[in-house]
């Protein structure tokens, strides 16, 4: 079963329909017992970093997720809480990735909207995307490039669009609101072997 | 790169596309969903939905409409028409629209934005701005652009950013229909008076509307109804004709 972690945070019902719209089955649970045995968990989000971390402190859903062996997919927001620090609201965050969240400066649009190409891709997560493959960002915060980037993109400075350790991953842009390149990434990832 | 965006806007009266659509190989020209899905085929970024319906049943068919649209689009779309309240924000976006658009309601209580941005975040709050060119400069008009009130339209694009809102959509009143090009004054205006997206409407007749938007301004969208309707400019074209004038298009 695929468990999409239900928490304060919005958007997790497009998640959902996008995971059913490729044929697999999944419940939105904040469960532990539900998320422990699930085969794939899928941590999504949109909202502020530091009332969801509080909301999954108080529930110890941030240990939960941390104590997780199958694969774990975090998407926008769900990236960001699993980078270690977030300059929004001065954040403590999951630290699995060690790269830190921080404000676009000023120097364009934000936040930074719409679709972008991904580059410097390395991932079984990318089977089969090229380098011009578009995807779809919202976000005024981003990751720092560091050592577990698996995928850049450029706006304003190239940043993390996406990242991997062990057996989590995540993602900056939305795979479930990227069209035809997102549906792929998304199976990338449902079809991983645990 | 960051691409511009191609948005579709469709009419939809009681669940249905309003306008005659003359797409020979859709099923059901007046299903939204339809539509929608040949909208996405053919290269559209994003979808706007305009709700027009004015009866009182319309919260409860468009919370239907808007689930359906949901399940079956894998593209961020943004719905609007006669979004009052945070209340109607709230069922709109808990059926699964991604943003939404307010307009008239956000002039009359700017407090609104405020109050969906901080519910949703902005990235959800889209500012519909209908404007029209009077002697002292370019106004904001309410009510379908029935009711001038005078207002400034970049005072009050800026004082919208302010508030919360996560992008602007400014529908010139005296381009609208004209078929003769987007409002590249104001446009350009708005979109540097503000630091989030502006999404320009109103005019477009030809695709070279569509580079003189994105080359002359700073707008990061471009919207429109009829053309891509009625298929006098298919979305793929207008897409190849873009890039090859060195427009950064998906």
């Amino acid at each position: 079963m695929i468990v999409i972690v239900k928490y304060n945070a919005g958007n997790i019902e497009s998640v959902k329909n996008a995971v059913e719209r490729l044929g697999f089955e999944c419940v939105v649970t904040d469960n532990p017992d539900e998320i422990i045995n699930a085969d794939k968990i899928i941590f999504p989000g949109v909202g502020e970093a530091g009332s969801a971390m509080k909301y999954l402190r108080e529930r110890k859903m941030d240990e939960l997720i941390l104590s997780l062996k199958q694969p774990v997919l975090g998407i926008c927001l769900g990236q960001q809480l699993m980078c270690k620090h977030s300059e929004e609201g001065d954040t403590a965050c999951m630290g699995i990735f060690d790269a830190t969240v921080k404000k676009f400066p000023p120097l364009d649009t934000v936040p930074h909207m719409g679709w972008n190409n991904l580059h410097a891709v390395k991932s079984l997560l990318f089977a089969g995307i090229n380098e011009t493959d578009d995807v779809y960002f919202v976000h005024s915060y981003y990751a720092e490039k560091c050592s577990e980037t698996i995928a850049l993109c450029d706006y304003i400075l190239p940043f993390s669009a996406a990242m991997h350790k062990d057996n989590f991953y995540a993602t900056q842009f939305h795979p479930e609101k990227s069209a035809g390149v997102g549906e792929k990434i998304l199976l990338n990832f449902l079809n991983m072997k645990a | 790169m960051l691409k511009k965006r191609i948005i579709p806007c469709l009419d939809i009266k009681d669940g249905r596309t309003v306008k005659g659509v003359n797409f020979i190989d859709i099923r059901d020209a007046g299903d939204p969903i339809e539509l929608a899905k040949r909208y996405i085929t053919e290269g559209a970024d994003e979808l706007v939905f305009l709700d027009i319906t004015a009866t009182i049943e319309k919260r409860k068919t468009l919370a239907e409409l808007v689930k359906r649209i949901a399940r079956e689009i894998n593209i961020p779309f943004t719905v609007g028409g006669g979004i009052n309240s945070l209340e109607d924000a709230k069922v709109v976006i808990n059926a699964g629209a991604d943003k939404v658009s307010i307009n008239s309601s956000a002039v009359k209580n700017p407090s609104l934005i405020k109050d969906i941005a901080n519910e949703f975040g902005s990235q959800c709050v889209v500012v519909a701005i209908d404007v029209k060119k009077e002697n002292d400069g370019w106004k904001v008009y309410v009510s379908g652009g029935k009711i001038p009130t005078g207002i400034d339209a970049v005072v009050w694009a800026v004082k919208a950013e302010q508030l919360g809102a996560g992008e602007i959509l400014l529908t010139s009143m005296n381009n609208d229909g004209t078929k003769s090009g987007f409002a590249l004054d104001i446009t350009e205006a708005i979109s540097k008076a503000v630091n989030i997206p502006v999404i320009a409407s109103g005019g477009a007749g030809e695709k070279i509307h569509f580079k003189q938007v994105f080359e002359m301004t700073k707008a990061s969208a471009a919207l429109a109804a009829s053309i891509f309707h009625f298929g006098e400019i298919p979305i793929p074209e207008l897409k190849i004709y873009l890039q090859q004038e060195n427009i950064a298009i998906r």
